[in-house]
């Protein structure tokens, strides 16, 4: 237990003490909602369905945040904690395995929720955004997202042969689905056309669950949104317990 | 002899076709430094790193402090101490954080504040790892595998990347560990780290053990030749020395000469010869020899350091 607290705190220091990381995290998203709030402003449209520019895109920020993490911050540092050896000087220990991924895992989580913690104060303090979902519900729906995410990116930590690879991997996917999935610009603006094809990414859902929680739907209105997130976390965690490799 | 805490028989572990560890047996005493010698790619960590219980072995039996190391890993952990060939820790992990979080591992530790005093690392407490040295990253690696007060150490590569002083330092302090009553296993490179530090040496190669003996016995069951070294100055007829019986070979590398015999009568013999012939000679020395010698003899290598 002392070593699992101790790691886990280790682990934060260290995410805050790589400032890729930190960037992406935390700075990235509230950057943009500052950017494009003060360009768009947060006057209600019919274009935005009667909302405001950041009452609408806000909650697809939080879709970034997690793509960010799940498939950047998660693969690298996981493949290069391998790649030098990290893992196996821990191995060389009493310490459980278990006690690397849960103090990681807890890690990523916490950064994500800072960043969504610090963009929301950004909206609120800037742009008065408006909130009309429940708060208790949003959080769990953020939960499962960010867990399937970093189950996704666990899945390239284990696939990737090198910390190199694991990283353009992750990349690879990553940029394109946050452009075309709604995270990056507004699904909205987006043509018919690239949404057909967003309704194929993962990241597409977690985009409209979010925006829907963030409205005040229910999860009843989202099932579908439900089923691609937990079946993503479920393939996820199963291929990457199977063919994690500690070294 | 007393018990042995190391029980090492017939292991074997192969990478495809090659043989990394080929058949080895022997036994590691309590309170001795055992060392495992031998060059590059010998088999030495393969070997280490299964009694470790950090790899699978093919097939053999080991015991290491009367446990099995692959299915009694995590309990036999906490009563040795490892130190890796190869490993790093987090670029951005400070020294202290690093001693901290390991020594929370271990359900006993000792006293980290004189670890770090012993290894020269008390000033660079909260230096970053990738700011480290070679040397003081290989020295915090050795405090790491020291933290749970273990009975039994592993060293793979003690002092590879340490500067003179910091070896003769890293000697001392295991020389002062085995004195508590521990025991060392270690690898090297270094013969004259073996010669020094260890009471039993094991030569490797080819994932074999060639031989296994105390430096001493090793040296002295091996015929090594005395070696006479001169500088001479200006031109020298080589080949006149084939007329001295008790040479058995000389090699010339500049003004440098070497002669080799096997009996004290070739010094004898070859310093008169240079004298009664008026030959310029200086910087004479002889050398005995050493565990190189026996390593060379036995694998017919150089080793490399
Ligand atoms: N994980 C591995 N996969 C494939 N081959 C390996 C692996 N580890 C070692 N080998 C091979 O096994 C042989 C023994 O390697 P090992 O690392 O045990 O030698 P060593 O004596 O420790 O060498 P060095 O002095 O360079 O550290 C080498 O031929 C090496 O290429
Ligand atoms: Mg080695």
């Amino acid at each position: 237990m002392k070593s699992l607290f101790k790691l886990t705190v280790i682990e934060m220091k260290l995410y805050l003490r790589e400032p890729m990381a930190t960037f992406f995290t935390l700075i990235f998203a509230p950057m943009l909602l500052l950017l494009f709030g003060f360009i768009y402003g947060n006057e209600p449209t019919p274009f935005f369905g009667g909302r405001g520019f950041v009452d609408s895109q806000l909650p697809a920020y939080i879709a970034l945040i997690i793509v960010t993490v799940g498939l950047m911050s998660v693969p690298i540092a996981t493949s290069e904690d391998r790649e030098k050896g990290i893992l196996r000087r821990f191995h060389s220990t009493p310490a459980s395995p278990a006690i690397y991924l849960f103090a990681n895992i807890f890690t990523y989580f916490i950064m994500s929720l800072m960043g969504v913690t610090l963009l929301f104060l950004v909206g609120r303090f800037v742009f008065h955004v408006k909130f009309e979902g429940n708060i208790f519900s949003i959080l769990a729906g953020f939960t499962i997202c960010a867990l399937s995410f970093f189950s996704f990116g666990y899945l390239i930590a284990s696939l990737a042969p090198t910390a190199r690879t694991a990283q353009i991997i992750g990349m690879v996917i990553a940029f394109p689905m946050m452009f075309l999935s709604g995270a990056g610009m507004p699904l909205e603006v987006l043509p018919e056309r690239v949404t057909n094809i967003s309704k194929f990414l993962p990241l597409y859902y977690v985009v409209t669950f979010m925006k829907g929680l963030w409205a005040g739907n229910s999860w009843a209105e989202h099932w579908l949104e439900i089923i691609v997130i937990l079946g993503l976390l479920v393939v996820g965690a199963a291929i990457s317990t199977k063919t994690f490799r500690w070294e | 002899m007393s018990e042995a805490v190391v029980e090492v028989k017939n292991l074997c572990k192969s990478y495809g076709k090659i043989k990394a560890v080929d058949d080895i047996s022997f036994e590691v005493s309590s309170g001795e430094i055992f060392g495992l010698v031998g060059p590059n790619g010998a088999g030495k960590t393969t070997a280490i790193e299964c009694i470790e219980g950090m790899r699978k072995s093919d097939s053999g039996n080991l015991k290491v402090l009367g446990l099995n190391p692959l299915k009694n890993g995590r309990r036999l952990r906490h009563y040795i101490g490892i130190q890796l060939q190869q490993s790093e820790l987090p670029a951005r992990l400070k020294v202290w954080e690093a001693i901290d979080l390991f020594s929370s591992f271990y359900q006993k530790n000792i006293e980290s504040s004189s670890l770090l005093n012993d290894l020269g690392l008390e000033d660079k407490k909260s230096s970053y790892f990738d700011k480290l040295s070679g040397g003081q990253k290989q020295r915090l690696f050795i405090a790491l595998a020291l933290l749970n007060n273990p009975d039994l150490i592993f060293l793979d590569e003690l002092t590879t990347g340490l500067d003179p002083q910091a070896r003769r330092t890293t000697w001392d302090l295991i020389t002062g560990i085995r004195e508590k009553g521990k025991t060392i296993f270690l690898t090297t490179h270094y013969m004259e780290e073996a010669e020094r530090l260890c009471d039993r040496v094991a030569i490797m190669d080819h994932g074999k053990i060639m031989a296994l003996d105390t430096p001493q016995n090793l040296i002295r069951n091996i015929k090594i030749e005395t070696r006479l070294i001169f500088n001479v100055i200006g031109d020298f007829p080589l080949d006149t020395l084939n007329g001295i019986k008790s040479i058995s070979k000389y090699e010339k590398s500049g003004d440098k000469i070497i002669v080799y015999g096997h009996d004290k009568k070739m010094v004898k013999d070859t310093v008169n010869f240079l004298v009664n012939n008026n030959i310029d000679f200086h910087d004479l020395k002889t050398e005995q020899a050493t565990l190189e010698d026996v390593f060379l003899t036995l694998t017919g290598k150089e080793i490399r350091n």
